[in-house]
């Protein structure tokens, strides 16, 4: 089989690997940079459990993506969220608001989430929901979660203009 | 003076899980995170045909492919006499790769083995099988003809697999003979599928003292370490089965599937461990749950008592008979069927039959058919109250058991433990607000416009269950537990059952907390390995709390006894002065002469004078009975009579689950089964064409409701506790999935029913209701 090298900035790390051409990125993820917190469900495109952002801000569904199309570019991965094992406040607020249950959709939804407020700091309900729509769920029935990601915009923003005073 | 504190120390508290850090974190162990050295990948082979005989398989263009390692069919499957798997309830045997014919489309025909997974689907792309197709036999009524007989191995040649009969049939006819109303419906619970997010999946590898180590997402770990020594004949020592984190199971990893066999068996020949994680297609093809055909006829008298009910089934269970029942109740709990009622006689009939369609009859969140029960009744009760032009609500207040009947024994066999129908269904009421919607819906209803409203009052058995009754495999369907207390006060918790996201890690702790008067937050919860945790048949059928709970909180006050005899020997007092009072042992007539369990802890390792040393416990909880959880449910609808969509406005559950342990959690897994309700109402079927062809083989057919289509929950508890279970619980984890498609199509009806519609078979698609709208009015026009 032709390889191909391959070269992904990963949560702040350059990973590179000779794979295959129709490597899909969430094996890249999984496989050679040995990030598990990034899932498979479905083989449709569907489910939304391969979730990471491209570039910052660009959510993706990894297992639609081949690994050489982001080679050059930055992902995000849910293991970057909790530095120092600090947790983000949209995990915080997942905790808090009993968000997840099995936790197999919970990478996807997390950065879809990361991904919705930085765009929209303050969503309704209803673009809140319109913003999870590409993240099946099938445990939680989503009410949880949408009060989670609202209770992480909340304080989010308050602590925009906290960090803008110092 | 203060009154006695009755606050709970850990029971009854919403507190967070602990197992959400690391699945928030991507730290999760599910099966596809795990990887041995030196693995191999497996990969199916799935029939394209539903019926077929298999002239011959050629592997040899597979076994070009870069990586290739081997490729094993029925053939050498059958030389290792693993050919054929028994299904859970004994009544049949399962294919492991088609042997001789297909039966169904996508059954597992062959098994590629590769250095990669990407080598693995490429062989399996080039395993050339020569079909010869044969006559289709897609639906029940097709087989109980018997002109093609699906399954020649078995020695009774017919489709028909089994009757099932429970109550009294003569008097249950002379009953409706005499009855002033007799209303018959003709009802299908169509086949539907749990689909879990993550699929199932395993790694089989023999280490190198020839033991299997098998990681599979399994809810039932230790009955697959015993059906693996029925099947393959490995002593059970040398099987250690580990069940990781799961994402989601809800029945669908109850089954022992043909993938796990093949595994095991390529870990054995090639003596490399070997990995599979199942497709979606192939988690959604391989089991199915659901599929009767049921008619019923309810007897009642003109005042609206109900005098009977009587209910003929036909079940399809596709080509082999995969139920994961208990060994005495094929076809499961279905006798629940009488429901919240009061009949005086009753008498329920099945007949299952073989299909060319996927095998199981497996649970979909559900305790063994009580889905299929509870919505017939529900559905039928408001056809009764139809045609008696009666309210729905007072039809049913009419004839609830009552609070003074319980133990109430129901004509279909059951003993129901405990329940208050009539309050559940008023404090839902209530809160709905009933009397507004009524009035409101006759304000719509003048102006033409759609409006429904649905009412369910289910009861579901559940945790299974009493040894006399229940077993698997011949394995009684009970459950252990055990619990060691370290110096510290800190301690471990073991189990046979398996968390799928309910949140065991926490919910145990708190029962044994409360037990106890320790900190919940630090007991380790351990469940899902053979090799530490007690037997256990496993989390499916709502039964983890009713009977894996109760064996915790008996384990606990047996180590409360224990701790009694070391607190006499610390405090020098007789052990009979004891008295275990505000999460302490107390001197009796000495208040503030005490020691706590965490003090008592630390003695048990210092200071345990001629007591055994240490603390600890394990217990096996037979029950002495199911749980009957029961809830009243409110779906209010708007259907739109242009286009057929329906938009649920709003829903309400009132659950009486018995003692609630956590009722944040209780809430999260009230919305979860609620939203598969709804799912299962509205959009969920696994449909076959004429030509046997599965038309639901991935989730952009097969609809899992997104967070734009789901409805927001409302919903409350009453709580009328389990008269024997050690701590009252009963179970709520299916209550939701259980008692919801009734009450949306309940509701969707209602709204229809202006224009005479009187039912619809699920699911409830836009274009079915718009077809029936335009019928309904068609007719009018006539
Ligand atoms: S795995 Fe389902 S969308 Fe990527
Ligand atoms: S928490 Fe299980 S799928 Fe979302």
């Amino acid at each position: 089989m032709n390889e191909i090298p391959v070269s992904i900035k990963i949560n702040g790390k350059q990973v590179t690997a000779s794979v295959e051409s129709r490597t899909l990125l969430v094996h890249f993820i999984r496989e050679q940079a040995e990030l598990t917190g990034t899932h498979v469900g479905c083989d449709s495109s569907s489910c939304g459990v391969c979730t990471v952002l491209l570039d910052g801000d660009k959510p993706v569904k990894s297992c639609t993506m081949f690994a050489v199309m982001a080679h050059g570019h930055e992902i995000t991965t849910v293991e970057s969220l909790a530095p120092g094992g600090v947790l983000h406040p949209l995990q915080q607020a997942f905790w808090d608001q009993h968000g997840l249950q099995c936790g197999y959709c919970t990478p996807g939804m997390l950065m879809t989430s990361v991904a919705l407020l930085k765009h929209n700091p303050n969503p309704t309900e209803h673009e809140i929901r319109e913003g999870l729509s590409g993240n099946l769920c099938r445990c939680t029935g989503y009410n949880n979660i949408v009060k989670s990601i609202q209770q992480a915009a909340g304080v989010m923003s308050q602590a925009i203009p906290a960090a803008a005073d110092d | 003076m203060t009154a006695p504190t009755t606050e709970k120390f850990a029971m009854g508290k919403s507190m967070k899980r602990k197992e959400d850090p690391r699945f928030l974190q991507g730290k999760g162990n599910y099966i596809d995170d795990i990887n041995l050295k030196g693995q191999l990948y497996m990969a199916l082979v799935h029939s394209p045909y539903p019926h077929a005989n298999i002239k011959g398989i050629d592997s040899s263009a597979a076994m070009k492919v870069e990586g290739a390692v081997a490729c094993v069919t029925s053939k050498e499957l059958n030389a290792y006499n693993v050919g054929w798997l028994p299904t859970f309830h004994g009544l049949d045997k399962q294919m492991v790769l088609a042997d001789g014919k297909v039966l169904y489309q996508y059954q597992e025909v062959a098994a590629c083995y590769a250095e990669t997974r990407e080598a693995a689907y490429d062989m399996a792309e080039l395993v050339e099988v020569d079909y010869e197709p044969l006559e289709v036999v897609n639906n029940p009524f097709k087989a109980m003809k018997d002109d093609v007989i699906l399954r020649p191995d078995r020695e009774n040649k017919t489709n028909h697999i089994y009757n099932w009969n429970v109550g009294d049939s003569s008097a249950t006819d002379a009953a409706l003979a005499a009855s002033d109303h007799v209303v018959k419906q003709h009802v299908v619970f169509p086949r539907c599928h749990a689909a879990p997010l993550e699929p199932c999946g395993c790694i089989a590898e023999f280490d190198t003292m020839g033991r299997l180590q098998f990681y599979v997402t399994s809810q039932a770990p230790h009955v697959y370490r015993t059906a693996l020594f029925l099947v393959l004949g490995i002593p059970e020592d040398k099987i250690h089965v580990i069940s990781p984190d799961l994402g989601g199971g809800f029945g669908n990893k109850v089954p022992v599937y043909p993938g796990y066999v093949c595994a095991i068996a390529g870990a054995l020949v090639l003596k490399r461990p070997v990995k599979w994680i199942e497709t979606r297609t192939e988690n959604l093809t391989s089991s199915f749950a659901r599929d009767y055909h049921m008619d019923i006829e309810i007897g009642a008298s003109n005042d609206g008592k109900l005098t009977a009910l009587k209910v003929n089934t036909v079940a399809d269970h596709g080509a082999f008979d995969a139920a994961a029942d208990p060994s005495k109740y094929p076809a499961g709990m279905f006798g629940i069927v009488s429901g919240s009622y009061d009949f005086p006689v009753a008498y329920a009939n099945l007949d299952a039959y073989f299909t060319n369609k996927q095998p199981g009859g497996v649970a979909y969140r559900c305790s063994f058919r009580v889905t299929e029960a509870s919505y017939l009744i529900e559905r039928a009760m408001d056809i009764v109250a139809d045609e008696l032009k009666m309210d729905p609500t007072e039809l049913r207040r009419k004839n609830f058991i009552r609070k003074d009947q319980f133990p109430y024994k129901s004509p279909l066999n059951f003993t129901y433990d405990s329940g208050d129908y009539e309050h559940t269904m008023d404090v839902a009421l209530e809160r709905i607000g009933y009397k507004q919607l009524l009035k409101e819906q006759a304000e719509k209803r003048a102006k033409g416009e759609l409006m429904g409203i649905g009412i369910s009052t289910f009861t579901e058995v559940t945790g299974a269950g009493p040894s006399k009754h229940f077993d698997i495999l011949g394995i009684k369907m009970f459950d252990g537990a055990e619990i060691r207390i370290h110096p510290s006060g800190a301690g471990i918790i073991r189990t046979g059952s398996k968390s799928q996201g309910q949140g065991h890690e926490t919910t145990w702790a708190q029962i044994v907390a409360e037990e106890l008067g320790l900190d919940p937050q630090n007991f380790l919860v351990e469940e899902g390995d053979t090799d530490t945790a007690p037997y256990g048949l496993g989390t499916y059928a709502s039964r983890s709390t009713p009977v894996a709970g109760g064996a915790l909180a008996l384990a606990a006050r047996k180590i409360r006894e224990k701790a009694r005899k070391i607190a006499a020997h610390v405090l020098e007092v007789d052990e009979r002065d004891l008295e275990w009072k505000d999460y302490k042992f107390e001197v009796m007539g000495a208040p503030g002469k005490s020691i706590t369990m965490k003090e008592i802890a630390f003695a048990a390792y210092t200071n345990p004078g001629d007591n055994e040393p240490g603390l600890e416990a394990t217990l096996y909880y037979d029950p002495p009975n199911m749980v009957f959880p029961h809830g009243t449910y409110v779906a209010v609808v708007d259907v739109d009579r242009e286009t057929g969509e329906t938009k649920v406005r709003r829903f309400l559950a009132i659950d009486d689950a018995g003692t609630i342990i956590n009722p944040m959690i209780v809430e999260g897994q009230v919305h979860g089964g609620l939203t598969e309700g709804f799912a299962i109402a509205f959009m969920q079927e696994i449909a076959y064409d004429e030509a046997g062809n599965n038309l639901a083989t991935n989730f952009t057919d097969y609809l899992v409701p997104t967070s734009l289509e789901s409805p927001s929950w409302e919903t409350g508890h009453t709580v009328t506790p389990s008269p024997h279970h050690p701590i009252g619980a009963k179970s709520v984890g299916e209550s939701p999935n259980v008692g919801s498609p009734a009450a949306f199509v309940n509701a969707v009806i209602d709204a229809l029913s202006p224009l005479g519609v009187r039912h619809i078979d699920m699911p409830l698609t836009r274009e079915k209701v718009w077809a029936a709208i335009r019928a309904a009015e068609g007719q009018a026009a006539d």
